[in-house]
This record gives C-alpha cells, sequence and structure tokens, in this order.
C-alpha cells in the first residue's frame, strides 16, 4: 500500500448529480415524515443540486460549509423547533462535508489508485454496511441511558424528553433505585453473593491452573473437560441439576448454596484466563527461587503470584461478572431471600413495573465500561511482563 | 568415552540408587504434586457441579414412587393380566386398601396422584377422593374391598388405571424420555401420542431451527464486521473493537431489556417508523413477544460470540493473498470467493458451534421477549420445574438437550479444539 491516490478536483457532471441523489434520499425521509413523499425526493434533489453546483464555484470552503450549516439548522428550526434544528445541523454538517468530500476528490485518498469506480463505490457501501451493524450492536445500549432520565413511568421517549424539554427529564427512577427496598436487597444480596463466589473460584481454579500447567500431569485433557464443563452445559440444565440435587442436601434456598453454585459456574473462566497466563511463565524462575533457598510458599507469593497476578485478576473479574450478571441459577437455586439484582430485573421485566431498570441498567453498563477498562489494561499489563521475562 | 566403558553396570544417581528408578520417583512426585494442586478444586466442582448434573439424569429415569407408595398392590399386581380387559380381583384391592391406609397416614398419595397424572389425568382427583374415603375404612371389617373402591368411584374397576399403575410400577422407567419425545407407553411398548398432544418434537424442531436462524443471521452481520475489523489498522480497530465488547461485557438483563424497550408497541423503533410516516400509527409493527422479538434480540446479544473467533482467524490471512488474486486477473468476486473465504472458513465453523449451543440452551431472552410463539425448549424445562412439578419430564428434556450440546462440543473440539476457547478478544 504504498502508492495511495491523491486528491484531484471531480467534474461537475459527476458530484453534483451524486450530490442530488443524496439529497432526493434525504428528501424521501423528510418528505415521508412531513407529508409528501414526491415533493420532499424532488425538493431534496434539487437543493442538493444547487448547493453543490453553487457552493463549490461561488464560495471557498470552509465559508461555504458553514452557510450550509447554518441554512439547514434554520430549516430544521423552522419546521421542527428544538429537535428540528439538532437534526437539521446534522443534515447541514453532513451534506458540507459530503459535496466538498467529492468535489475535491478526497474519497479516492488512502485507496489504491488503480481501483475503478464500481470498486471505490463498493468500498464505500461495505463501510455503510458495517456502520449499520456496528450500530444495531450498540443502538439497544445507548438508548436505555436517556430513557433512565424519563420523568414519566415509560418505557419510551415523551415528546417532552424529545422536545428537550428539562421538565420531561428527572432522576426520580434513580431516586427509586436507591431507596426501594426490594431493590436495595437485591443489591445488597448481589454483592454479598458475587464477592463469595469468586473469593471460592479464584482460589481454588488458581491451585488448579498452576497444578494443570506442570508438565506431566495424568488424565488432563479429562480434567480439563471437567473443569471447563460448567461453562458448557447450558445454563438452564446447570440450574435444573442443581436444583434437584440441592434440595436432596438441603442446600436450595440457602445463601451457601447460591454461593457454591456461582463460584461452581465462575471457576472455568479463572482456569481459561490463569492457564493462559502461565503459559508465558518461565518454570525456571520458580527453581531459580527453590534454588536460592525458598521454600515453595514463600516462592508462590514472592515469585510467582506477582508474574500472574494479571491474569488471576481479570479470572477473578471474569468470574465475579458470571456471578454477578447471572440470573437462571440462582432463579431456581435461590429463594426469596438471596433475591439478586438480575432476578429482580428479571421479575420487573417480566411484570413490567417500572422504568427503574432502566436505571439500574444504566448504572450496570457504567460498571461494565469501567470494568472493561480494567480487563483491558491488565491485558496490556500481562503482555508486557510477559514480554519482559526472559525466554 | 572412557567413562562409558568403566562402569558396566547401571547409571547411578547421587545417593546411589539407578538413575531409571530416581527419575521414575521424581516424575511420579511431580505427578503427584499436580494433582494434589488439582484435587480441591476437582472434588469442588464435582461435588457442586458434576453431581448435580449426575443427579438430573437419575431423575430422568427414576420412577420408585409406585412401588415405595403401594409395595403390595404392585406385587399383587404381578398376576393381573392387562389384555383381560376386566378389573383385577379382590387380592389386589385387598392390598391397596392396605397400601393407600398407610399412604394417607404419611399423606404420599396425593404424590402418586399426580405422579400418575401425568400419564392417566383423572389421577390425582381419584387418588385424593380415595384417600378421604380409605382414611374412614375399617382394614378388618370393610371386605370386600372391590365392591368398596368401585363405590368410591368408578374409575376402580375400569382396567385402564391398573394398566397404569402396572406400566410404571418397576423403579426405573423410560416413561419420561417417551413423553419428551411425544410418545407414551401403550399396552405393547412405546405408541405415539395423538396429535393433539405433541409438543416436545415441535419445540425441539422450533427451537433447532431457530437456533439456526439465528447462527445464519450472526454470520451474516458478523463477518462484515470482522472483516473490517481485521483490515484496518491497528488503531482504528482497537476502536471499533470497543463497540463489539461493549456489548459482550454488558449484562445480559440490560441488553434484554434494551430490546424489550427498543420492541415493543410503544417502542424506540415503532415510535421513529410512525415519526417517519413509514408507518402508520394504528398499524404498529409487533415485533415483541414473537419469533421475530427473539431472532433480533439474540442474534444481537450472540453476535460478540460470532465476531470474536472470526476475527482472530481473519487477522491470520494475509492481505497480500487477496492482491495477488487480482493481480493475477480475478475480479473482486472471484478473488474473495476463491482466495479468501475458504481461508476464513475455520472462523465461520467455530462462531457458528459456538453461536448455536449458545442459542439452543437460551433461557432468559426467549422468556422476556419470545411470548409464547418464540420460546425454546429450556423455557419447557423451566416450566416443568417450577411450574407443573414433573422434574421427571424436565430431567429428561434436559438430558436430550445436554446430549445435543455435548454432541456439538464434540464437533466444536474436532474443528478447533477446545483449548482455542479465547475470551473477550
Amino acid at each position: 500500500m504504498s502508492t495511495l491516490s491523491i486528491a484531484q478536483r471531480t467534474p461537475v457532471n459527476f458530484y453534483v448529480p451524486v450530490s442530488a441523489a443524496a439529497g432526493a434520499f434525504a428528501g424521501l425521509l423528510v418528505g415521508t415524515s412531513q407529508g409528501s413523499t414526491i415533493i420532499g425526493v424532488l425538493a431534496g434533489a434539487v437543493i442538493l443540486a444547487v448547493l453543490a453546483f453553487g457552493a463549490t464555484t461561488l464560495l471557498a470552503e470552509r465559508p461555504a460549509r458553514w452557510g450550509i450549516l447554518a441554512a439547514f439548522g434554520l430549516a430544521g428550526l423552522l419546521i421542527g423547533a428544538l429537535p428540528g434544528l439538532i437534526v437539521g445541523l446534522m443534515f447541514g454538517w453532513f451534506f458540507g462535508w459530503f459535496i466538498f468530500w467529492l468535489f475535491e476528490g478526497r474519497y479516492r485518498v488512502g485507496l489504491p489508485p488503480y481501483l475503478t469506480m464500481g470498486q471505490v463505490l463498493w468500498h464505500y457501501t461495505f463501510r455503510v454496511i458495517c456502520g449499520a451493524i456496528f450500530v444495531f450492536l450498540i443502538t439497544p445500549i445507548l438508548v436505555v441511558l436517556p430513557l433512565s432520565f424519563n420523568a414519566q413511568d415509560f418505557f419510551t421517549f415523551t415528546p417532552e424528553m424529545l422536545a428537550f424539554d428539562p421538565a420531561g427529564y428527572s432522576l426520580k427512577h434513580y431516586r427509586d433505585f436507591l431507596t426501594n427496598d426490594a431493590w436495595q436487597d437485591a443489591l445488597r444480596n448481589s454483592l454479598l453473593i458475587a464477592p463469595m463466589a469468586t473469593l471460592l473460584s479464584v482460589s481454588f481454579g488458581t491451585l488448579a491452573a498452576i497444578g494443570l500447567s506442570q508438565p506431566h500431569v495424568p488424565f488432563q485433557r479429562v480434567i480439563m473437560a471437567v473443569l471447563i464443563s460448567p461453562m458448557i452445559v447450558p445454563l438452564i440444565i446447570s440450574a435444573a441439576g442443581m436444583y434437584f440435587f440441592y434440595s436432596r442436601i438441603g442446600l436450595q434456598g440457602t445463601y451457601m448454596g447460591v454461593v457454591l453454585a456461582h463460584a461452581a459456574l465462575g471457576i472455568p473462566f479463572v482456569i481459561i484466563t490463569v492457564t493462559a497466563t502461565l503459559v508465558g511463565f518461565d518454570q525456571s524462575l520458580t527453581r531459580a527461587a527453590a534454588n536460592m533457598g525458598a521454600n515453595p510458599v514463600t516462592t508462590f507469593f514472592r515469585v510467582q503470584m506477582p508474574l500472574i497476578l494479571p491474569g488471576v485478576i481479570s479470572g477473578g473479574l471474569f468470574a465475579f461478572i458470571t456471578s454477578f450478571d447471572e440470573v437462571v441459577v440462582v432463579l431456581f437455586v435461590g429463594s426469596a431471600g438471596q433475591k439478586t439484582l438480575p432476578w429482580q430485573m428479571f421479575t420487573g421485566l417480566r411484570e413490567q413495573i417500572s422504568p427503574t431498570i432502566l436505571a439500574v441498567a444504566t448504572i450496570l453498563v457504567v460498571i461494565s465500561i469501567g470494568l472493561l477498562t480494567v480487563v483491558e489494561l491488565l491485558r496490556r499489563r500481562s503482555e508486557r511482563l510477559r514480554g519482559m521475562s526472559p525466554g | 568415552m572412557t567413562d562409558a566403558t568403566q562402569h558396566s553396570g547401571p547409571m547411578l544417581a547421587a545417593d546411589g540408587t539407578p538413575l531409571k528408578r530416581s527419575l521414575a520417583r521424581a516424575l511420579r512426585m511431580q505427578k503427584i504434586r499436580a494433582l494434589m494442586l488439582i484435587a480441591p478444586l476437582l472434588i469442588f466442582v464435582l461435588v457442586t457441579f458434576i453431581l448435580p448434573i449426575a443427579d438430573m439424569l437419575f431423575r430422568s429415569v427414576e420412577n420408585q414412587i409406585v412401588r415405595d407408595t403401594l409395595p403390595k398392590t404392585v406385587i399383587a399386581l404381578q398376576d393381573w393380566d392387562p389384555a383381560s380387559g376386566a378389573a383385577p380381583g379382590e387380592p389386589v384391592f385387598a392390598a391397596l386398601a392396605q397400601d393407600m391406609k398407610i399412604a394417607v397416614e404419611a399423606k404420599s398419595h396425593t404424590r402418586l396422584g399426580s405422579r400418575l397424572n401425568y400419564e392417566f389425568t383423572g389421577a390425582a382427583s381419584l387418588f385424593r377422593k380415595s384417600g378421604r374415603k380409605v382414611k374412614r375404612m375399617d382394614l378388618d371389617t370393610d371386605a370386600p374391598f372391590k365392591e368398596t373402591f368401585i363405590d368410591i368411584d368408578k374409575k376402580w374397576g375400569e382396567p385402564e388405571i391398573w394398566k397404569t399403575i402396572k406400566r410404571y410400577s418397576p423403579a426405573y422407567t423410560n416413561g419420561y424420555f417417551l413423553n419428551s419425545v411425544d410418545m407414551r407407553k401403550g399396552a405393547d411398548g412405546a405408541e405415539a401420542r395423538p396429535e393433539n398432544q405433541r409438543i416436545y418434537i415441535k419445540l425441539f424442531g422450533r427451537t433447532m431451527v431457530m437456533s439456526m436462524v439465528i447462527t445464519i443471521s450472526c454470520i451474516l452481520l458478523g463477518y462484515p464486521v470482522a472483516w473490517i475489523l481485521a483490515n484496518l489498522p491497528m488503531r482504528q480497530a482497537n476502536l471499533l473493537m470497543i463497540l463489539v465488547l461493549l456489548p459482550f461485557w454488558t449484562s445480559l438483563l440490560v441488553r434484554t431489556s434494551a430490546w424489550k424497550v427498543m420492541l415493543q408497541q410503544q417502542g424506540v423503533i415503532n415510535d421513529t417508523l410512525v415519526w417517519l410516516g413509514l408507518v402508520a400509527d394504528d398499524a404498529r409493527l409487533i415485533m415483541i413477544n414473537n419469533q421475530f422479538g427473539t431472532i433480533v434480540a439474540m442474534t444481537h446479544i450472540l453476535l460478540p460470540f460470532m465476531i470474536l473467533p472470526l476475527y482472530s482467524v481473519m487477522q491470520t490471512i494475509p492481505p497480500t493473498y487477496l492482491r495477488a488474486a487480482k493481480s493475477l486477473g480475478a475480479n473482486n468476486w472471484t478473488a474473495f470467493w476463491r482466495v479468501y473465504f475458504p481461508q476464513s472458513v475455520p472462523g465461520i465453523g467455530a462462531g457458528s458451534i459456538l453461536v448455536f449451543i449458545l442459542s439452543i440452551g437460551y433461557y432468559i431472552t426467549p422468556e422476556i421477549v419470545g411470548g409464547t410463539k418464540g420460546v425454546f425448549i429450556s423455557n419447557r424445562i423451566a416450566y416443568h420445574i417450577s411450574s407443573s412439578l414433573n422434574w421427571g419430564l424436565a430431567a429428561a428434556l434436559g438430558t436430550i438437550l445436554l446430549a445435543v450440546v455435548l454432541l456439538l462440543y464434540w464437533c466444536y473440539d474436532k474443528v478447533v479444539g477446545i483449548d482455542n476457547v479465547k475470551l473477550g478478544g
């Protein structure tokens, strides 16, 4: 990819019709929402064609783009007040950029010069498709955030919210979450269960991972399969089995039972991440420590543990998330006394009680962004450490 | 050279034992140490997880309730010929009276009634009714019992209930499994249930078909994304990766509630469509509580599981191959289809099996957005555990599902290897 094309101005009979087509498409949407599709399409095409020709021949790029932005903003304001202004500004910014992107031939920059017109078109169509898929991935999560500030008890945007009226927004669902006993009990249960389960699975899991990464382990594949199985078996089956078995031995409906069940579900994640970290661990370091007189316990805590700590922590985070986010097993193994946050959300969704769920969801999204950052930082640190260790 | 010729005996370690034995001992010690480290966890997983699964497998065939509750009756029934077309004789009824007397004391007759009710509709009320009367019965004076029982309920005089008791008297039964494939134990072995009672085959079929649709949509949506992630410069790809990982890390309940918000009739998508004028206000689309809702929500939830393996495979495909193909005269499509695609097939395989396995066992999302038409077999299992209390049938359905999943995992192991399971990029 050494020789890339440079921007070259395009002829009028290229950029004006393309701009007009884009305008027609935008006009289709605006026109339909305003009542007349055909007028919208025609007006859009004409406006964009005129704008494209006028802006490129009469003005320099910067004033032209500001002008287009302002014009569209004003038009939006006239049609639909404050929300209209925002939509108008978005359209204005896009078309200003789009016209000059076409006119200056910037769309060719960064692409191999030998591409045909069709290939360039496909390149950008493909980008647009991918963009749409990313929108599909992220929109549901983004939609929840503003809705959690809804002043009404609705699961949808109210007219006040769309008009950016401050009266349409409130923190009442957050207040409800913080003061409602049911939600607070659920939060407390989640915070009691998840750390205990994490502690159990991390301590047992790290030991076992160290054992598994020794050079000569009999039945390694079978043991690995057994230890990974909680991740493989569908949750509903684990839940059913645990429900049957734990009610036989009197653990069903107890705090202990839920902790044990969640610890079992978290173990595969600890095993996988810690064994992956141990692959990069230099076994001669433990021999060196032993050589200098350290006993196995000292060796483990002073030499091995600090080096594999990132793996252990990210395994622990996975286990924590598994327990914190788990609902199927706790539904069956737990009883009303062990109602966790996801369980409370689940019942809320089934009976559709209040948008407090959305407030909780927003808090959880923020937490998961935080955890994602932590895991990513740990992974980088681990890779750096691995790069430093010899071998 | 001289050393080797001097020692004719076996090589010795420092402490004088033969080197071979010494090494073997060291190896054994190493193995024992490794096993000791693994043992606590292995025992933990066996007790908290493997035993419950085994218990479920056991429950799917276990059927001791009939012979435990009616021990004498079961023995007395051995001489009765179901083909005779008549109710058994007085000895059987006498045995039944004795058994019922004990069962009523222990209040276990209603449980037996509801157990037999799964196979013979009306058994629950029959046992409850008879239990009340048996309580007042005097075993020594009230003979003959046959008339007494038939007086309580005419069903005792018909052979059907006796056939059911006799059929389910062994300690183990395949009845639950037959039930879960829409069959039942008939006079001579298994027979199909009547047309209107067949639900499980259909449900298994629907679970499979919908999982397949979800998997295919994941391939269609995941492939372009994985491609662009693998072909963009590192910095941009990492930024876009966040958009894939954020949904992956967000709570399942959050994503499911988001889809409920999006899809419902007064929801965001419908509102947008109405605002754009594409849909009339009184003709809002019904996108939730049906199969469409389940498929869309689950495709979104499982998409990262498709993108991540695809991405890791595509990263290893050199971009020069495509350029080489094009310089040799292939057009875009040929270059992709004949050169790039075959190399990405392992990623598609890994992602598809993963998504398929995850989706056939899903419970939460179909329960919330699936309504009645969009539910999976797992919802039925949950129903039998918590509502209908037919645990044996739930266990049998679970066992079949487990068998399917394990079979698929075996395939997964053959295609990619279980060790290659990766978490979040």
